[in-house]
């Protein structure tokens, strides 16, 4: 499912003294199948993108494609139960969304909510639940007894049940240990990949970015200041650093290395294991 | 969603209202809500009005933002001008509607009535909007300050009241994201029967409890952590400081009173 942002802008508490600008002007598309990173320095206005994904929040000016519906400012919405189901959002910290007696209730929450009938909803929860990486045993269990990063899995399986065409992504690592935080990466990569998902993906992790992102969006003080594939994006060190961002690890270490060797290397590495590819080639050559 | 909420909101503005001690603004209001019902007739309910919008007017908020704040109360107002309406009995029948009718008296007080509530809400939301929080326990703590001769805990019942009116903000973004978070996975809290809205309210309540018992929680540790140990021998930070503006306010404030007092009927 496409998703098109034309100029939008969105501001909170429109109206009142409390009235604050959190995003304007804001353009960018994400291609059906695609994986787009956003990122940005924090307040930067990523999460009030994401909630526009799937109407939470409409937009003030300008107008959103999802797919074959247009938002457009100003317009009342009606039956965006579709939307919704479609577009699944995991919010910045999803764990504290749980409420039901047992994990199985909580993941069949929102299939059921989408007039799932109630076998259908526990036959996908367990299936999500196999694909975050849980026990079936914890199905049974109250997710309030559960440890941060299991709730964590609950929460974004709660979403992964719902079978969305387009997973939205706020962060959804953040507190994760090193494990958890891959393997968490790589199931949203593999859904990309073998089902065909669109993914919107918020993260501080360029390292991420530079891994899973087809596209990143660069946002800067509620506007989008640059857009491009990684290996455009991670070139130009300055101007990323002058938005409070920086580039990923291994970028830093090919340009330590570069600064050695005295020459570039044939191209921007944006993994680690691509990057001890590319040196192993170099010194083959020169054996 | 919660944003139009302005119950227990602070505007930092500038403004002489804003600079006055809370104590003087805490007694201001506890001797309007009587002289409110001093008025009883058009001149001294104009009197009153005239009166509550120089105050507004002197606050700096706008009289918008307040209209906005009234709208989770405008049905209680209009309930209680309809009840007047049909249920006074006096004066002549302006209008007859079936077997209701209509009289003058009913109209009168009913408008007499919402008004002395309009103003009431008024002047309120203006202490909590023109006063942060800790400073109105602060002034709470000070005025009720001579109960703890009598063994009153006042000063921790005035952290009690601090610490719930600063939660206040932090609870309805809670609210708002839990409400988001739910509505992403197709809750609806819009529409349907009244009993399926009701049970559509448990996915936002659960969580809101679990999260409100956790922070209390978070907070009390980090209260012990820090040796926090209650009212005495505490000094202050905030210190207050009664100035001659807060005298006249209160001294304005008997003005009206004695003007009202003279022209009610
Ligand atoms: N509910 C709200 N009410 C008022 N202002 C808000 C609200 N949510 C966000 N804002 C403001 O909007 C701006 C953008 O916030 P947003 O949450 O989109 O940033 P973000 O890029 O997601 O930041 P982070 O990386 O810290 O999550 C910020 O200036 C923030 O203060
Ligand atoms: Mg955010």
């Amino acid at each position: 499912m496409d998703i098109k942002f034309q100029e939008v802008e969105y501001r909170y508490a429109a109206g009142t003294p409390f009235e604050r600008l959190a995003i304007t002007d804001v353009t960018f598309h994400v291609p059906s199948g695609e994986y787009v990173a956003l990122i940005g320095h924090t307040g930067s206005g990523k999460s009030t993108v994401l909630q526009h994904l799937n109407v939470l929040l409409k937009p003030l000016q300008g107008e959103i494609e999802i797919g074959s519906r247009t938002i457009a400012a100003g317009r009342k919405e009606k039956n965006l139960k579709e939307i919704r189901r479609r577009v699944g959002i995991v919010f910045q910290f999803p764990e504290h969304q749980l409420f039901e007696e047992t994990v199985e209730k909580d993941i069949c929450f929102g299939p059921m909510n989408f007039g799932m009938s109630e076998e259908e909803a526990r036959q996908r929860a367990r299936e999500a639940v196999r694909l975050v990486g849980l026990p079936p045993s914890v199905l049974e269990r109250s997710p309030f007894d559960l440890s941060g990063g299991q709730m964590r899995r609950v929460a974004i399986a709660g979403v992964l049940a719902m079978k969305p065409d387009v997973l939205v992504l706020d962060e959804p690592t953040a507190g994760l240990d090193p494990r958890g935080r891959r393997e968490v990466m790589e199931l949203f990569a593999s859904l990309k990949k073998e089902n065909g998902l669109t993914c919107v993906l918020v993260t501080h992790s360029m390292e991420d970015a530079a891994r899973y992102a087809d596209r990143i969006v660069v946002m800067h003080k509620g506007r989008v200041a640059k857009r491009g594939t990684p290996r455009d994006l991670f070139h130009d060190r300055a101007s990323l650093t002058a938005l409070g961002l920086d580039v990923p690890e291994t970028v830093r270490m090919q340009r330590l290395f570069e600064e050695k060797l005295g020459q570039p290397l044939r191209q921007l590495c944006l993994t680690p294991e691509e990057l001890a590819q590319e040196i192993a080639r170099l010194q083959g050559e020169r054996s | 969603m919660m944003e139009k909420i302005i119950l227990g909101r602070y505007l930092p503005l500038n403004s002489v209202v804003h600079r006055m001690d809370p104590r003087a603004k805490l007694l201001f209001i506890f001797g309007f809500v009587f002289v409110v019902f001093l008025a009883n007739n058009v001149l001294t309910y104009a009197l009153l009005g005239v009166f509550t919008l120089f105050v507004i007017v002197l606050s700096n908020i706008k009289i918008q933002f307040l209209m906005t704040g009234l709208k989770p109360v405008i049905w209680l107002i209009l309930f209680t001008f309809l009840l007047h309406v049909f249920f006074t009995k006096e004066g002549e029948v302006l209008a007859q509607l079936g077997f209701l009718s209509i009289y003058k008296g009913g109209v009168i007080k009913g408008a007499f009535i919402s008004l002395r509530f309009l103003l009431l809400i008024f002047v309120t939301s203006l202490l909590t909007l023109t006063t942060p929080p800790i400073s109105v326990t602060d002034g709470i703590e000070s005025l009720f300050g001579p109960l703890k001769r009598v063994k009153v805990p006042v000063h921790e019942l005035a952290l009690m009241m601090s610490i719930s009116l600063r939660f206040i903000p932090t609870l309805l973004d809670e609210t708002d994201k839990i409400m988001k978070a739910q509505m992403a996975r197709g809750a609806d809290f819009t529409s349907g029967s009244l009993t399926s809205r009701i049970k559509a309210v448990i996915p936002l309540l659960i969580p809101l409890f679990v999260s409100a018992f956790k922070r209390a929680e978070e907070l009390a540790v980090a209260m012990e952590a820090r040796g926090y140990r209650g009212g005495e021998g505490r000094t202050k930070y905030r210190v207050l400081a009664w100035h001659g503006r807060d005298t006249a306010a209160l001294l304005v404030l008997v003005a009206l009173a004695a003007a009202l007092f003279g022209l009610r009927s």
